[in-house]
């Protein structure tokens, strides 16, 4: 089901058959170039399916835009033991909602994404783990592998070619931690969702111990298309370095929020303005984060940015998940803040020190400052405790609440200062270790 | 060869084997990194983010605690960046850490007060509210405030690797995350309480120790626990004369970290108040309270009487008095009383095997053998419940350096958890199962085998000749029951053998009778039982003896006695233990015990009294004549008095035993038995799991 | 205790899913399939799945007390779960969850006295783009408003 109204400045790759009649069932895809790019896959050794991956400059969909085809490298290609493909469908980056539409449209496009990256890894088994909340989209995609399986595109001795993959669907049961690719394999494997400590990652060490292949949903559906129509193709789509089209999940305060298909680059401003529609109401914009909640937030005259990985960062924030949050000048940016470091603090599995009590510390100070009770050293204490965070948590979670909280109170460092009390507040006595 | 790494850390070269992790580096060269959930032995956590250290080339800071040494690495571990990112997790632990030190069962040492010390900030910035929630009791022996902790997750790691029960979890998430106990509210386990020692906070506390002190009240003595034979060294804190406490939170010791149930929580049978505090003399049917001159005197009138009209005197033994005290009693028996009927209960064939071995030497595995030999055979022994070191021993070993462990068993045991192969077999079949195992222990490079009283008398001479027919070095253990079993029969309470396992036809001695024989005599005149409860399970058959007993307790055989004379315990005394690999050890006396006296003591007033000559009552001294005439004892005082174990290695020819298999009976004790002393400890009965129907580990 | 012979066949084609001697694997996935059936992860689940799956019950507990979605008390037969994260936000979530929280008389947690409704803030859902959304139990709604609620509450009261 569509969502939204499709966009004309789309570039319709991975969300080709969206809006086709039975789009999910496997008939419609084989009489759209389904499978296509597998049987392609299917005549070409491994390794050359890796380069393919290489050249089409596809980077990690899940947030930190690592080259697919460089991590595929990195499985052992001699191992004894078996191997596995991971899809990471949890998509708990606030402000994400872009796997689920890809899922929920197009189920075959991600097992034949899998389906190549298991050609080319050498794995047997997959599993597909997914957020609990997306009980439906499990549904759509348990028939998928069921017609898959049907149709022998799935199971043993695949087209007669002697390749055999299996595909599994996983659920998981609420916990953002679980997105993180080593805490995902815990909760894989019926743990807590605890990160893994890394090296080794999960190419050499991954599900039950063994060569994993992990990337997000929209890594994967991308496969296909770049196998199908060759690597070049899908780099030449976007920028250099930055291949192919991405989803954007546009929201906040625009007139057409949704999920759209752009090439790597578009302009944010373009992008809100365009294919949003502009802000609503016709207020002014204030700021956009661009990539989910994690990234450091973009204040509206940093927002002339192309959306690929390297020219975001270079603005100083990151393209993250894709989740573009737009918010338009009556946005309370003490608000925002407290409302992610609640989701932060929430969903900090607790493992380690920094982390744990970071985030709880500093969802009590910005909800103190935001009920009025703040201290005029709270604002700078809110900085210098999430940079206490940075670079020092087991994983990125830290991280991920650390830099956008700077980047708030940085950016928008009068509306913390306008939040403080009117009165001086009584000096609160020095408590003494 | 092993492999070496040279790197560089604070400029100073360092040269580690392959594999070593930086923290481990640093160390061996002197410099220390701050560290809470990293341990030694334990899995890597990587959580307190105390160890962050800068390495060359690196974009950001590095624990040091999973960071594995690597060839022309440089690492720093005191730049700014590093104290200021410490500074900052001290600051954030202390955040919801309650600030409540003075009152803290931890205090004085605490790894986090110390750390604050050396490297915090003196004061917080944290105004908001803590996350509080109440202390639990997990057990009448642990209990667990929340707050307190700070996450470092040792306790469930000892818990889980160290012990495999997994009693201790983590539950909840986040700021909310807890330590939480297997039983939901409460914890059923080994109670061992490794756990508390391991805690490096006042998260866990003891439930026998908290509040009652503050540690530098105490001293802090050194000696070996009282309990089993597995010999582990226990420091008790002591105020006043009394026994606060047992840990081994030092590691030192031949059992490092590692304590039991009974060692850490079992001392306080000392204090109990049936305790005998004088002697006991019964006239008129009754026991009735005499001084020291009194019974000394009318042990030595009724001895010398007897002995000079002939009479026959039998003596039993202790499992739990020093090898200094054995050796008195079997010298005054023979020397004194000229009787060699002489033994003491003996719960592993000992003898059986010494002679099996007769000629080797090193056929004799020592705890540390077990943590590093490369295969293990534990043959009818429920390792968890009667040897815990042991168990523990070989565990480590298995995680550390993958172990092959075979299991021979009539019944579920823990190891078999992890054992390659575990083979159950009948009650009595025991060796059969084992010859069966012969093509697979073939392939083992090594092998040491544990076996319980199930193999005794002529099947230990079996067991070796199947272990010789295996082909690869094999070492031995005779499991055995109390703190000083094997002391016991190295020094010779038997009735056919002198210390050291030399005949007695050397002392120019006829073979005595042995235990039940004793007990059955209907004629025995004098029975003298030190240390020893045998009336508890046997009958004496003799109504007219004159019976002797020194104990700490009016046991069962104590209520038969003429005399009663009340002995210290062995956390009142000096001396030597040999616990079941052989290994000596020795005791430091911790407390006076008003009334009591060592058996060694006695044993001097006694011969004082019948003007016999047995040498001076100092432990020290009749150490000196041990190592001088006991083959096998002849040990490096200085690794003794330094608190170390020093191997015992009886090397002698055959032992003219005669094989007594049904002398041979294992106590069956569980980790929360201990036999006589066990009755008497609060804390071992305090504890739900001591039944032993509800836990069988 | 029993389940269901459809949740009978799904486990037992859930634990074939994973590696030989790996089937803790599937302890999430059965501890929420259990829950959807029985109402909540009750002692008696626990028990089942701890026997079922080779995993102390002291393990499960690890695992329930992580998870958001699992739960050991009983929800209302309706359980809304309003997203008050950033995008949900921005277009009024907290709003709805206030409304949500006076309509039904019921807090953050809280179950109607008629256990028909049971109420929940939640995190992002993966609705962002067409916020503010809301989920009862699995499904989804989007573009929630006031008069949406109002109706939703209304069909569902009727339907039971
Ligand atoms: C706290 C945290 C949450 C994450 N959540 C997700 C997620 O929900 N989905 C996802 O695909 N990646 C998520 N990631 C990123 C994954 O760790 C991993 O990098 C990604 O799945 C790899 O796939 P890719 O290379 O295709 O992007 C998360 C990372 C962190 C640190
Ligand atoms: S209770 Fe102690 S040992 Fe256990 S995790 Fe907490 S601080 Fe560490
Ligand atoms: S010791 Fe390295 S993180 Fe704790």
């Amino acid at each position: 089901m569509l969502y939204n109204e499709p966009h004309p400045l789309e570039v319709r790759v991975l969300t080709r058959r969206f809006g086709l009649p039975n789009s999910q069932s496997i008939d419609t895809y084989l009489a759209t170039d389904g499978y296509v790019g597998f049987r392609k896959a299917l005549e070409m050794p491994p390794e050359r399916i890796i380069e393919e991956v290489k050249i089409s400059n596809l980077r990690g969909r899940g947030g930190a835009g690592f080259p697919a085809g460089l991590k595929w490298s990195f499985v052992p290609r001699e191992s004894p033991k078996p191997k596995y493909v991971v899809v990471n469908a949890d998509e708990g980056e606030p402000g994400t909602c872009k796997d689920r539409v890809l899922m929920e449209n197009d189920p075959h496009q991600l097992l034949e994404g899998m389906l190549i990256a298991a050609r080319a890894v050498g794995a047997e088994t997959g599993y597909i783990y997914i957020r609990g909340e997306y009980r439906y989209i499990i549904e759509i995609l348990d028939r998928a592998i069921e017609e898959a399986y049907a149709r022998g595109y799935l199971g043993r001795n695949i087209l007669g070619t002697g390749m055999n993959f299996d595909v599994y669907t996983h659920t998981g049961a609420g916990s953002y931690e679980c997105g993180e690719e080593s805490a995902l394999l815990e909760s894989l494997e019926g743990k807590r969702g605890q990160p893994r400590i890394r090296p080794p990652f999960p190419a050499v060490s991954g599900a039950f111990g063994c060569p994993t292949v992990l990337n997000n949903v929209e890594t994967f559906c991308a496969v296909p298309a770049i196998l199908r129509d060759g690597g070049a193709a899908f780099a030449a789509l976007g920028t250099p370095r930055n291949g192919g089209t991405r989803l954007f999940a546009l929201s906040g305060h625009v007139n057409r929020p949704g999920v759209y298909e752009l090439p790597m680059g578009f302009n944010l401003l373009r992008m809100i303005e365009e294919v949003g529609g502009g802000i609503r109401g016709g207020r002014k914009l204030k700021a956009v984060i661009p990539g989910g909640t994690s990234c450091p937030i973009l204040k509206a005259e940093e927002c002339d940015v192309a959306m690929d990985f390297d020219s975001v960062a270079k603005a100083g924030s990151m393209l993250g998940s894709g989740g573009v949050i737009v918010m338009d000048e009556t946005t309370d940016m003490v608000k925002v803040a407290v409302r992610v470091m609640r989701f932060y603090q929430h969903e900090s599995c607790g493992w380690c020190v920094p982390c744990r009590e970071g985030t709880i510390w500093l969802r009590k100070i910005l909800e103190r400052l935001d009920a009025g009770r703040g201290q005029p050293s709270d604002i700078d204490l809110v900085a210098e405790i999430s940079r206490n965070m940075l670079g020092r948590t087991f994983c990125p979670l830290g991280d991920a609440a650390a830099m956008p909280t700077i980047s708030y109170v940085q950016k928008f460092r009068e509306e913390f200062e306008a939040r403080l009390p009117k009165k001086v507040a009584v000096e609160t006595p020095l408590v003494v270790v | 060869m092993e492999e070496l790494v040279k790197l560089t850390i604070d400029g100073k070269q360092v040269e580690v084997p392959a594999g070593t992790l930086v923290i481990n580096a640093a160390k061996a060269a002197g410099i220390e990194i701050p560290a809470f959930c990293y341990y030694d032995g334990l899995a890597l956590q990587a959580a307190c983010r105390m160890c962050l250290v800068e390495v060359k080339k690196a974009p950001k800071l590095l624990t040091a605690c999973t960071l594995v040494a690597q060839p022309g690495m440089v690492v720093h571990t005191e730049t700014p960046a590093v104290v200021e990112a410490r500074k900052a997790m001290l600051e954030f632990l202390l955040t919801n850490h309650p600030l409540d030190c003075p009152v803290c069962d931890k205090g004085g040492e605490c790894e986090l007060q110390d750390m604050v010390f050396r490297y915090g900030a003196g004061e917080s910035r944290f105004l908001e509210q803590k996350v509080h929630t109440e202390e639990k009791q997990f057990s009448p022996l642990v209990y667990f405030d929340a707050p307190r902790c700070i996450l470092c997750y040792r306790c469930v790691r000892i818990c889980d690797e160290g012990l495999g029960v997994k009693a201790l979890g983590v539950v909840h998430r986040g700021v909310y995350t807890e330590i939480g106990p297997n039983r939901g509210d409460h914890l059923e386990c080994d109670e061992c309480g490794m756990c508390i020692d391991i805690c490096p906070v006042g998260a866990l506390t003891s439930g026998r120790y908290r509040y009652k002190t503050r540690p530098w009240e105490m001293q802090h003595v050194g000696t070996i626990c009282a309990h089993c034979s597995n010999g582990c060294k226990t420091t008790l804190g002591v105020r006043n004369d009394a026994i606060i406490r047992a840990n081994n939170r030092d590691r030192s010791g031949l059992n490092g970290e590692f304590l039991c149930v009974k060692g850490r929580f079992g001392f306080d049978f000392v204090e109990h108040p049936e305790r005998l505090r004088t002697p006991l003399v019964r006239e008129g049917g009754e026991l009735r309270p005499v001084n020291w001159m009194q019974a000394v005197a009318l042990v030595a009138r009724r001895f010398e009487e007897i002995r000079a009209r002939g009479g026959r005197i039998g003596v039993i033994g202790s499992n739990r008095t020093t090898n200094e005290e054995n050796y008195c009693l079997q010298k005054f028996a023979r020397q004194v009383l000229g009787t060699n009927h002489i033994d003491h209960h003996r719960t592993g064939d000992v003898v059986a095997l010494v002679d099996a071995l007769a000629g080797r030497t090193g056929a004799l595995a020592t705890t540390g053998d077990l943590y590093r030999t490369r295969a293990a055979l534990v043959i009818a022994a429920d390792l968890a419940q009667q040897q815990p070191f042991l168990a523990f021993q070989l565990r480590a070993n298995w995680r550390h350096h993958g172990l092959r462990l075979y299991a021979v068993t009539p019944g579920p045991v823990r190891e078999e958890q992890y054992a390659v192969r575990s083979v159950r077999c009948r009650p009595g079949e025991e060796l059969a199962a084992v010859e069966g195992l012969a093509a697979e222990l073939k392939g083992e490079p090594e092998l040491v085998i544990l076996f319980g009283d199930a193999v005794k008398g002529e099947l230990v001479h079996r067991l070796v000749a199947f272990g010789d027919s295996l082909g690869i070095p094999v070492k031995y253990v005779c499991l055995v029951d109390y703190a000083n079993s094997r002391g016991a029969a190295d020094m010779g309470l038997l009735p056919d053998l002198l210390p050291g396992y030399r005949p007695v036809a050397e002392a120019g001695l006829e073979r005595g009778m042995a235990l039940p024989e004793i007990l059955a005599a209907p004629d025995l005149d004098a029975l003298w039982v030190v240390g020893a409860n045998p009336l508890k399970d046997a009958p004496l058959a003799s109504t007219a003896a004159f019976v002797v007993v020194q104990d700490l307790f009016l046991t069962e055989t104590a209520r038969r006695a003429d005399v009663v004379l009340p002995a210290a315990s062995a956390y009142e005394k000096t001396g030597t233990f040999t616990n079941v690999c052989g290994e000596i050890q020795q005791l430091r006396k911790a407390i006076d015990f008003p009334g009591a006296k060592t058996d060694l003591e006695i044993f001097g007033l006694l011969a004082r009294a019948m003007r016999a000559e047995i040498g001076p009552a100092n432990p020290e001294k009749v150490f000196e004549e041990i190592r001088a005439t006991v083959p096998g004892y002849n040990v490096a005082l200085p690794v003794l008095a330094a608190g170390g174990a020093a191997p015992s290695s009886p090397q002698n020819g055959r032992v003219p035993v005669e094989w007594r298999p049904e002398l041979i009976r294992s106590a069956r004790d569980t980790l929360f038995r201990s036999g006589t002393l066990g009755r008497y400890s609060q804390a071992l009965n305090s504890v739900t799991e001591a039944p032993g129907e509800l836990y069988r580990g | 205790m029993t389940f269901s012979p459809e949740l009978e066949a799904k486990f037992a084609r859930l634990v074939t899913h994973y590696p030989p001697g790996r089937e803790r694997a599937a302890l999430i996935p059965m501890l929420l399939f259990a829950q959807d059936e029985v109402g909540a992860i009750t002692p008696e689940v626990v028990q089942e799945i701890s026997r079922r799956l080779k995993v102390s019950p002291l393990e499960i507990e690890e695992v329930v007390s992580y998870y958001s979605m699992l739960h050991k008390e009983p929800r209302g037969r309706y359980h809304f779960q309003v997203c008050t994260n950033i995008s949900c936000m921005l277009l009024g979530g907290a709003e709805l969850f206030e409304y949500l929280k006076e309509k039904l008389g019921i807090d953050n947690h809280g179950v109607t006295p008629d256990g028909l409704f049971s109420l929940e803030e939640v995190e992002c859902i993966g609705a962002c783009s067409w916020a503010p959304a809301l989920q009862v139990n699995y499904d989804y709604h989007h573009w929630v408003t006031r008069e949406r609620l109002d109706r939703l509450i209304e069909d569902l009261r009727k339907v039971s």
